[in-house]
């Protein structure tokens, strides 16, 4: 048993940024492990996709095709995967932490008597994996225990995807062997909600609410704000999961990515999930009461108290400035 | 339709979070608890479910006595019965050793259907509903936001990035994970509360169903996250922070 298996996503025929992120992983895990970096493509046909890893620093890349595999099922990954590994026997096996890989690889993992170390945002010699804990407020340090390949999923943003050098690898095939018997879903094609009438993305000046605001009732405070600058209203999930904003107000991974000016995030934690829609914004001001709430690791400006006393003030004050 | 689902007992949002002496968990003496937010809407999902197509709700829990509250609040919010695997070591167990437990439970009710929260909100490994599926041979969806019954099985609303969903037909018996937001929450009303009381709890220890495994992967310490950034904290009255901060953005940022 040898090796590092890392599997790639491709969609639409492309790379994605998180994908090159886990080759990145991969190859740090490499340089502690001394281990070489296979990269693995699932689909029906993955030559354009491939060709793009092999002009990379990796060491080889595996073509894992079948027709069954044209579009993603959990049943059709799982056996393929499981096939490959059998076959190479690795000692590690990277994703990159999609919607996707949440949904097959804790079965994968379970089929080896292993568990996932998921979402990892760092790792050390040892190797040991960093992952958080509690929704961003404590990290845990992870180690992988006994014999079997270690399964690990990489947080999107945590490893340089520019780290990755080029290079010139070879490319092998694998054809699992997979019946339509064996595909017990059937996906339909993916689709959005109605049509948009708020565009975020485009947006300078972003007031973001989140579940610190207690009610519904209480929200004119923020708009009030949003108004006095002139600036959109956002919020985090659990504002529009309760129907109070619709949801495509909604910044965060399952929702919009804004990368305004001017970021405020009021009574909002913090939570992975919304930072990756926001993190790329010029400048973050956070208003939290908690001073070790995880939005003040990537916060410029910050005011610990409470919002409803900072709220109204910095209305007041912004309209004053404005005059 | 029977339908198992499976909740779990974490602390309290806004619980203040202390690392212990041994620097492997929180301090626990002194947290609150609450159902984990999306197992929350799992049993919302499992109850509606039940008053469209009728059938049963049973709720399964794996935890020390305290979990016992949340078991509790499940049945008041119209669970028929309840499962508690009393087990004092979950914290020692990876995500596959927790499943296992919970499989275990699962197996002798033969349900229709298996819902899980998609993750919690304190380990957040997001794995469990998955390796449920895969223990019990089950096909399943994960970050499901609605199910309907179809006349195959059932057709689920499945989040995916960016706003994008997908609709998936499965077969029952299924197993899911629910994403938080597809339903309204009901509360517990009095009545159900009241009733809950005389409602069944059965509680099984935990070395019944499995031996404590020897875990694939081990938690090796906690710590405070690193700071990425600087943040510039403004201090003083939330008018003068207000102030400041008004000054800044004029001044620094460049953005009024
Ligand atoms: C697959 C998946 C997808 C997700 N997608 C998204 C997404 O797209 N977008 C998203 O936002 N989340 C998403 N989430 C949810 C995410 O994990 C968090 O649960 C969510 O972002 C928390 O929202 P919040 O910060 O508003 O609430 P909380 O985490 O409850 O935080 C509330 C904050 O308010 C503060 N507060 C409370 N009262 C006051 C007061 N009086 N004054 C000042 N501060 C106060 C508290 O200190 C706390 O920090 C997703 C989760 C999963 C698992």
């Amino acid at each position: 048993m040898s090796g590092i298996l890392v599997v790639l996503e491709d969609r639409e025929g492309r790379i994605g940024r998180i994908s090159w992120e886990a080759v990145a992983a991969a190859l740090q895990l490499s340089s502690f492990a001394r281990q070489p970096v296979h990269a693995a493509l699932l689909g029906a046909d993955t030559s354009t996709v491939a060709a793009a890893v092999a002009a990379k620093a990796v060491d080889g890349v595996v073509r894992v095709e079948h027709p069954l595999l044209q579009s993603y099922t959990s049943d059709g990954y799982t056996h393929a995967l499981e096939q490959l590994i059998r076959a190479r026997q690795p000692d590690f096996v990277v994703f990159p932490h999609t919607y996707q890989v949440r949904d097959f690889t804790p079965a994968l993992a379970a089929r080896f008597g292993q568990s996932l170390i998921g979402d990892v945002t760092s790792i050390a010699d040892g190797p040991l994996f960093t992952r958080q804990l509690m929704q961003g407020r404590l990290t845990g340090t992870y180690r992988h225990n006994g014999s079997g390949p270690c399964f690990v999923s990489v947080q999107s943003g945590a490893f340089r995807s520019d780290s990755v050098t080029t290079g010139t690898a070879p490319v092998e095939s694998f054809t699992p062997s997979l019946e339509a018997a064996q595909i017990r879903t059937r996906p339909g094609a993916p689709f959005r909600a109605a049509a948009q009438t708020v565009d975020l993305g485009s947006a300078q000046l972003i007031v973001s609410v989140g579940r610190g605001i207690k009610e519904a009732d209480n929200l004119p405070l923020v708009q009030d704000l949003a108004a006095a600058l002139g600036a959109e209203l956002a919020a985090s999930r659990p504002i529009c999961d309760n129907g109070w904003l619709p949801m495509e107000r909604q910044v965060g991974s399952s929702g919009q990515t804004v990368a305004p000016k001017v970021y405020i995030a009021i009574g909002i934690s913090g939570a992975i999930q919304h930072l990756v829609g926001m993190k790329a914004s010029q400048c973050i001001v956070a208003i939290n009461k908690d001073p070790d709430a995880p939005i003040f690791e990537v916060a410029d400006y910050g005011i610990v108290g409470d919002l409803f006393e900072v709220v109204p003030a910095l209305t007041a004050a912004i309209k004053a400035a404005k005059q | 339709m029977k339908i198992v689902v499976a909740i779990k007992q974490v602390p309290e949002r806004d619980a203040p979070v202390r690392i212990d002496a041994a620097g492997r968990w929180i301090e626990e003496a002194d947290l609150q608890w609450a159902l984990n937010e999306s197992d929350a809407y799992a049993l919302e999902e499992a109850l509606q479910l039940k008053e469209l197509h009728g059938g049963e709700v049973v709720v399964l829990s794996a935890g020390p006595e305290r979990v016992g509250s949340t078991i509790r609040e499940a049945l008041a919010k119209g669970a028929d019965r309840a499962i508690h695997i009393d087990c004092e070591d979950l914290g020692q167990r990876d995500a596959l050793g927790v499943a296992r437990l919970l499989a275990t439970a699962i197996q002798p009710e033969d349900p229709d259907l298996v819902l899980t929260g998609l993750q919690s909100d304190d380990l957040g490994y997001g794995q469990t509903g998955v390796i449920l599926a895969e223990l019990l041979n089950l096909p399943h969806a994960s970050l499901i936001l609605h199910v309907e019954k179809s006349d195959t099985g059932i057709t689920v609303k499945r989040e995916l990035e960016e706003g994008w969903f997908q609709n998936i037909d499965l077969p029952l018996p299924a197993a899911l994970t629910i994403q938080s937001g597809g339903a309204k929450l009901r509360y517990a009303t009095l009545m159900g509360i009241k009733r809950a009381k005389t409602k069944e709890v059965r509680r099984i220890a935990a070395a019944e169903l499995s031996a404590p495994p020897e875990a694939a992967v081990v938690l090796d310490r906690i710590a405070l996250p690193q700071k990425q950034k600087i943040t510039q904290v403004l201090s003083g009255s939330a008018q003068e922070a207000a102030a400041a901060l008004v000054e800044k953005l004029k001044f620094e940022v460049h953005a009024l």
